[in-house]
Parts: structure tokens; C-alpha cells; sequence
């Protein structure tokens, strides 16, 4: 019986393997396409030049940014809730990409803002919040080196993952009272859009791009994740060398497993 | 006893504390003073740039302050296990963080007078204007100030706790409070209290979101 439910979970684990493998090709293959779409294809803007077609990967990278951190909230919820450890496991990779992807939208920002704008950086409500965003996520990640119990590390990781979220919709507010000098939205769900068709195509395409790119990351960084917590169960365990892999795979509470180990 | 009550004995605990060891009268008032000196010296002696600035180091010099407050507030239950003791006690975890919050909300209101009154003389402020409007900022702000800072406060109870994680946590998280804060206070010196009206808005759904969602998930920081 040992031996079948082994060979299960040897079956499960190559399936998540390659799918793994599949999700990695398809987001490689979907940025490739969003690269050739918005460098080769897509006319350069009337006004702003060459110089726009930063916007493909700026609004991805802002929307995978907000994306992280929403993902971030509801696993936060999830893990209070079910204390399952793999919640912890999820927003802690969606928090490191989000980080990761926020940098990244300032910092494009920043490249498009010399040109059209004059200047790196303006007192901007949405740069601003962005920025903000960014110190709010690097504490949580400060606060998850804090801890040695995994246990404790994912409750107050958690309630600062619900706690920063709540905050953002007052900070957005209270920095756009503060000023406003952005671009308004140009692509809006109801009515008239102010971009040209060939463009929203190609920004649509550069947003699943990134979408996709995201999973495949989570999905990476959970692996990572698992074998992180296996390393130090094993480094526990009283018979070093010894895989204790399956007393982890088993237990979905880390700590428990580090008891057991 | 009711939640009220037993956020009632915290805080009447944690005031007692610092009544007979004076830590806000011997460290946080004089660090605040030193604050605005510093500020004031980096602005230089002109006169109208000291009072246009003068809201918003006011508040600056505040939140620093807080920071040290909160860290006070945790800093006394470190100390022969009184956490634990804290932790057993037959009380809500919500009552905790809703007395500890009041009775660092306390000290800071007590902090706020002295502050005001430096930054009136050091940086020749009139206090006139709309005064109501200043004041309800000032509370206003510390309530949210002391929700934030009575819920995170708690994380510098970590063995491996380093200096600068509650404030890394809280000054991002209180942006919201030192904008709403600074505009208020502005208007209501120069007399147009009328138009602080949204910005004071804003100050009371930071306190009710902080209020509320600390109420809700204190007792995961604690519990252990």
C-alpha cells in the first residue's frame, strides 16, 4: 500500500513537473510575441515617438504589481482562516514578484517620464502610491526574516499582508487630493477608448503575457518554497543525510513537520 | 468585564508605567524638541519659509515621536515576562490592542501640546486660525497613529528584532495620516478651516479601518 501511494506521488509530482515546464514555454513564447508585437509591430506614437512603446511592458508590469499584492491579501485571509501553510507559501512568492514587478513599473517610469515629463520623477499621485506600495511590501519582507517560528513568521506576515492592502485604497486617495499630473486612463471598459486598436491589441497581448509569466514564477517560487522548508527539516532531523521529504510532502503545517523530523 | 473595561485596566496599566518611569517626559518630549531644532536648522532662519513649512515638520517631528512611543509600550511587557503574563491574562486579545492604543494615544496628546507650543515659538506660528480644525486633526491623527502603532509595536518582540522594522512598517502605513494631517493643520492655521473638511474625513476612515482591523487580527500577532 506504502509502495502504490508512493508511486502516486511520484506520478503527481513529474505531472507538476511538466506542467511546469509547459507554463515556463508558453509565458517564454507569449513575451516573445508581445516583444515582436510592440517593437515591430505597432506604428510609433504620433506624439511621444518610439519612446511610448515602453508602455507595453510599464502597464503590464504595474497591473502584475497590483495583482501580486491582491493575491497577497486573499492568501493572507486564506491562511488565519485554514492556518494551511502552503497560504503562507503563496503570498510570500506572490509578495517577492510583486515587489519585484512594482520596482520594475517605477523604474520604467522613470525611463519614460525624462523624455515626455522633463524630469525622472514627479510628485505624481500614482508614482507616488507606487512608490509607497514598494516601501509597504519591503517592510512585509522585512518582517518575514524576522520570526524563527515558520509558524509565527506566517501569522504576522499574514495580518501585515491584510493590513497593507487595506491601506493602499486611503493612500491612493489621500495622494490624489495631494495632486494629480498623470495621463488619464486611456483605456476605459465602457464607452470610447482613446487608443488605437493595433495598440490596445498588442497591450491586451503584453497584459496575458505577464499574467502568465506570473503564474509560472508563483509556481516556481513555491517549489523553491517547499524545498526550502525540506532543507531545514532535514537539517533538523536526527538522522542527517536521510531524505525526510515525505514527512514534508505529507504535512502541510512546516513547523509540525520540523517537530516530527 | 466587558471589552471596554478590560481596555480600560490595560490602559490605566501601561499609563501607570509611564507615569512612574517617565520615559515620554525623559526621551520622547526632548527628541521631539531636538527634532524641530534640527529641522529648523536645516531650513535656515527665513522667516516665511519656517512658518509655510511649519505644518508639515510639526507633524514630521510627531510621527517620529510615535515611532519611539510605540516601541515604549512594547518595550515594558518584554521585561520579566510580562508578555506572558499579558498572553494568559483572562482578557480579550482585542482589549490589548485597544487599551494599549489608548494609552499611547494619551501620551501622545499630552506630546502634542508641547510640540505645539515649540513649533508656535520656535518657528513664530500663530496659533489663531480655525483652532477647532487644528485640534480635531491632531486627535484625529493620533488615534490613527496609535492604532497603527499599537498593533505593530508587538513585532519588536521578536528575539531577532532590528531597530528599524516598525518604523520601515508604520511611516509607509501612515502616509495617508501625515498628508490628511499636514493639509488640515495648514488650513486651519491660515483660517480656511472650511475646506479642511475632506481631509479630516479622510483621517477618521484611516482611524476606523485601523480601529477595526487591528480589533479583528491582533490576536494572531500575540498568540502563539
Amino acid at each position: 500500500m506504502r509502495i502504490a501511494t508512493g508511486g502516486e506521488r511520484l506520478m503527481g509530482k513529474m505531472a507538476a513537473r511538466t506542467g511546469e515546464k509547459v507554463l515556463g514555454w508558453v509565458s517564454l513564447v507569449a513575451v516573445a510575441v508581445t516583444l515582436f508585437m510592440s517593437l515591430v509591430v505597432v506604428p510609433p506614437d504620433a506624439s511621444q515617438g518610439d519612446v511610448q512603446r515602453l508602455m507595453y511592458v510599464h502597464v503590464p508590469a504595474a497591473w502584475l504589481a497590483y495583482l501580486s499584492f491582491f493575491v497577497v491579501f486573499v492568501a493572507s485571509i486564506a491562511y488565519l482562516v485554514t492556518k494551511r501553510i502552503r497560504w503562507d507559501r503563496l503570498a510570500a512568492a506572490s509578495a517577492e514578484v510583486g515587489v519585484l514587478f512594482t520596482a520594475l513599473t517605477i523604474a520604467l517610469g522613470m525611463l519614460w517620464g525624462k523624455p515626455v515629463w522633463g524630469a525622472w520623477w514627479t510628485w505624481d499621485p500614482r508614482l507616488t502610491t507606487t512608490a509607497i506600495l514598494l516601501l509597504l511590501y519591503l517592510g512585509y519582507l522585512a518582517v518575514r526574516r524576522l520570526p524563527e517560528s515558520p509558524a509565527r513568521r506566517a501569522r504576522w506576515a499574514a495580518v501585515i499582508g491584510i493590513v497593507a492592502f487595506l491601506d493602499v485604497p486611503i493612500v491612493q486617495l489621500s495622494v490624489t487630493w495631494w495632486r494629480s499630473l498623470h495621463q488619464g486612463p486611456t483605456v476605459r471598459l465602457l464607452g470610447e477608448s482613446t487608443i488605437a486598436p493595433i495598440m490596445l491589441t498588442t497591450l491586451l497581448i503584453a497584459v496575458g503575457a505577464f499574467t502568465v509569466l506570473y503564474s509560472y514564477l508563483i509556481v516556481l517560487r513555491l517549489r523553491v518554497g517547499r524545498l526550502e522548508e525540506r532543507a531545514v527539516a532535514e537539517a533538523l532531523s536526527p538522522r542527517i543525510g536521510v531524505p525526510v521529504a515525505e514527512v514534508v510532502d505529507d504535512v502541510d503545517e512546516g513547523e509540525e513537520a520540523v517537530a516530527r523530523g | 468585564m466587558t471589552l471596554v473595561r478590560q481596555a480600560g485596566v490595560i490602559a490605566a496599566k501601561d499609563l501607570r508605567i509611564e507615569v512612574r518611569g517617565r520615559h515620554a517626559v525623559g526621551t520622547i518630549l526632548p527628541f521631539a524638541a531636538t527634532l524641530l531644532i534640527a529641522f529648523g536648522l536645516s531650513i535656515g532662519p527665513g522667516r516665511t519659509l519656517l512658518q509655510q513649512t511649519a505644518p508639515g515638520l510639526l507633524w514630521l517631528a510627531m510621527l517620529f515621536a510615535s515611532v519611539l512611543a510605540f516601541r515604549r509600550s512594547y518595550e515594558a511587557e518584554g521585561e520579566d515576562g510580562a508578555l506572558e503574563g499579558l498572553l494568559l491574562a483572562p482578557i480579550d486579545k482585542a482589549a490589548v490592542f485597544l487599551g494599549k492604543a489608548a494609552a499611547v494615544a494619551l501620551q501622545l496628546i499630552a506630546l502634542w501640546v508641547a510640540v505645539l507650543l515649540l513649533v508656535a515659538a520656535l518657528f513664530d506660528v500663530s496659533l489663531g486660525g480655525d483652532t477647532g480644525i487644528v485640534v480635531a486633526a491632531c486627535l484625529l491623527g493620533t488615534i490613527g497613529l496609535a492604532a497603527v502603532g499599537s498593533l505593530f509595536g508587538v513585532l519588536t518582540e521578536s528575539p531577532r528584532a532590528r531597530e528599524a522594522v516598525v518604523p520601515l512598517l508604520v511611516l509607509p502605513l501612515a502616509v495617508p495620516v501625515l498628508l490628511s494631517g499636514v493639509k488640515a493643520t495648514s488650513l486651519g492655521l491660515a483660517g480656511l478651516g472650511s475646506q479642511a473638511g475632506g481631509w479630516l474625513g479622510l483621517l477618521v476612515a484611516f482611524d476606523v479601518v485601523f480601529l477595526s482591523a487591528g480589533t479583528l487580527v491582533f490576536e494572531y500577532l500575540m498568540e502563539d
